[in-house]
């Protein structure tokens, strides 16, 4: 095989796996450290990108400004869902949680198809199409955009999570839960403040996303499998590991496309979720349990 | 169910029994026999999640795996192999089966519960999807097309009603199953396993065997509805026998009915089939059953967890004296 050929499947590889990195950022937040199982991970992102769409269609709001309304609207969003909805209906139950969220993407993903219908909608900006020269092949200016975006907030979240007190009482929440209750911190707050966080991201997600992807009501089932596949093989709560994670998947789907063909290649991501849940759950960077 | 006397369940069974067998005669427009063909289509498959997910306490969001090897397994024994259709009825039951059993001891064996059991077979179904999409012997993304013959020994009804006593002489069958599962011994050690699997372990419950042979059962129940489903539409393709959406409505119908009952399922079913055919008829807006749907799901979560069916129990049980109903629980689990 021509080398050339291997090279641009590389490179396209880890853009994409950038991407898969951006959208499970959040989740590593939410399902990797708190454990809670949040299904409505997709929708909540194809929401986000509507959101920017019509940011930028109705009042002209380039989606790269559009970050400083999406990230603390979807914090508020996914703050009082939990608070008023998640938290409250699922009565603490692990299960309840999945059936919720599972309640709720199919809730958002029809009132999408309602309002929205279910054509797929792209944008187009003078800098859409601009290329850049990497190695031997030609990249969207905004797919490089968007992978450097990745690796900063991975390593915001990382900062976060070690390094304020917000962190140190999630993490204190993740590992005792009435440990922390009992040190005076208030678990269902902290609960509701990680799942706004980990929103927040799918909102930075959403403006990052947009000027490369499409947006139809069901964008959101393209990453929930492959999101969920990024937090549990980079390991549970590691955000280096969701780097890894993600550029791992990444490539495993361009090079599976590339020898296995365009059909068998997606086996590629639900084969390693199947295996490293069956052989190594704690993932590669996650605490041995 | 628990609170009828034995006389007082006879007629309940009894009576739906023969509200069925009477419906097409008295609502015989094709609409309407299409209607009864799909809502008991639903309670069948959404029977198959319920004898895992509801009795078991296994939750799935990826039985369509079942479903869909089902399908497959009787059209290419059918179109490949020449067997008689009627052949595909035991051929997807059995590879419902050997897939639960091999998706549930691989899962198990890791010890996976509760959300990773749930994503996990999500995983598996997307897996069988892909295959089914890039292998020759089921025809790729193009699918299979089974040829319109219409006699009984093919299979095929010139009218729907003939579909209609297939589908509820196999509805009948998965409701005398759950029937059983809620009386005999297994049934109570699966209640057991799914209440508190620590628990059940230390009584002396091979929980691992219990939830392989549930997950079989629930297989071969799935794969017959696959089964149906390719030859009433004489159609499958990859992304209808293993879509996502299958998996969900399995689960939404016993959910919302009420996981872990008899006719949860069946409540859920008639539900789903009611709202989707009207909403489709009257308002003709996309999507709006769902939205429907979702919310319901998310209701019954947080205020009925044991589904619809909990609104005909609870006023039973305030009626009841507290006393019967507390002897009456502890007795069951003697």
């Amino acid at each position: 095989m021509d080398l050339s050929i291997i090279g641009a499947a590389t490179i396209n590889g880890l853009l994409m796996g950038g991407i898969y990195t951006l959208v499970a950022s959040g989740l590593t937040l939410i399902y990797g450290v708190l454990h809670i199982i949040n299904f409505a991970h997709g929708s909540l992102l194809m929401l986000a990108m509507f959101g920017v769409y019509y940011l930028l269609m109705k009042l002209g709001i380039d989606p790269y400004l559009s970050l400083i309304i999406m990230v603390p609207a979807m914090y508020v969003l996914g703050f009082y869902l939990y608070r008023f909805l998640i938290g409250k209906l699922s009565s603490g139950k692990d299960e309840n949680i999945l059936l919720i969220t599972l309640g709720l993407s199919i809730l958002i993903e029809n009132l999408a198809l309602m309002f929205f219908k279910g054509d797929s909608r792209t944008i187009s900006l003078s800098y859409t199409d601009k290329m850049i020269e990497v190695g031997p092949s030609l990249v969207a200016l905004p797919k490089l955009i968007s992978f450097a975006a990745a690796m900063v907030l991975c390593a915001l979240l990382g900062l976060l999570i070690t390094r304020t007190d917000t962190g140190k009482a999630i993490r204190a929440v993740a590992k005792e839960r009435m440990g922390a209750r009992l040190v005076g911190i208030d678990v269902e707050r902290v609960f509701a403040i990680s799942f706004g966080i980990g929103l927040a991201t799918l909102g930075a997600a959403a403006c990052l996303l947009m000027p490369i992807f499409y947006v139809s009501p069901t964008t959101g089932h393209v990453f929930v499998m492959v999101a969920f596949t990024v937090v549990v093989l980079g390991g549970m709560g590691s955000f280096m590991g969701a780097v890894i994670g993600g550029l791992i998947v990444g490539l495993t789907e361009s090079f599976g496309g590339l020898f296995l063909g365009e059909s068998l290649g997606q086996i590629g991501i639900s084969l390693i979720f199947i295996l490293i849940l069956l052989f190594r759950p704690s993932g590669l960077f996650g605490a041995k349990q | 169910m628990n609170a009828l006397s034995s006389r007082q369940s006879w007629f309940l069974h009894g009576g739906l029994l023969a509200i069925a067998l009477i419906f097409p005669f008295v609502f015989n427009s094709p609409f309407a026999v299409n209607f009864g063909v799909l809502a008991l289509f639903y309670a069948f498959i959404g029977q198959s999640w319920n004898i895992a997910g509801g009795f078991a306490g296994q939750l799935s969001f990826g039985h369509v795996a079942f479903f869909g090897v089902g399908a497959y397994a009787s059209t290419i024994v059918q179109m490949r192999y020449g067997f008689s259709p009627w052949m595909g009825l035991p051929a997807s039951a059995l590879a419902g089966a050997v897939i639960g059993g091999v998706i549930a001891a691989l899962s198990f064996r890791a010890g996976l519960k509760g959300s990773y059991f749930a994503l996990i077979t999500l995983a598996f179904a997307e897996v069988l999807r892909i295959i089914a999409n890039s292998v020759e012997i089921t025809g790729g993304g193009l699918g299979m097309l089974i040829p319109m013959k219409q006699t009984l020994a093919n299979f095929q009804f010139s009218e729907r009603i003939g579909f209609y006593f297939v589908i509820l002489a196999l509805t009948v069958v998965s409701v005398v199953l759950a029937i059983w599962l809620k009386n005999c011994r297994f049934g109570a050690r699966l209640a057991a396993i799914r209440e508190n699997e620590d628990a059940a372990l230390a009584l002396g419950i091979n929980v691992f065997a219990e939830k392989i042979k549930i997950m079989m059962l629930s297989g071969a129940i799935g794969g017959v509805g696959g089964c149906f489903f390719a030859q009433y539409f004489l159609y499958i393709d990859p992304s209808i026998v293993f879509g996502v959406d299958k998996s969900v409505e399995m689960l939404l119908v016993s959910m919302i009915g009420g996981a872990g009952t008899v006719y949860g399922p069946l409540i859920g079913a008639v539900l789903l089939a009611g709202l989707s055919e009207y909403t489709r008829t009257v308002t003709s807006v996309q999507g709006l059953s769902l939205v429907l749907y979702g919310t319901l799901l998310v209701i019954i979560i947080a205020f009925l967890p044991n589904g619809l069916i909990d609104l005909f129990r609870r006023r039973k049980k305030l009626s009841a004296p507290a006393q019967s109903v507390l002897t009456k629980s502890t007795s069951r689990e003697s």
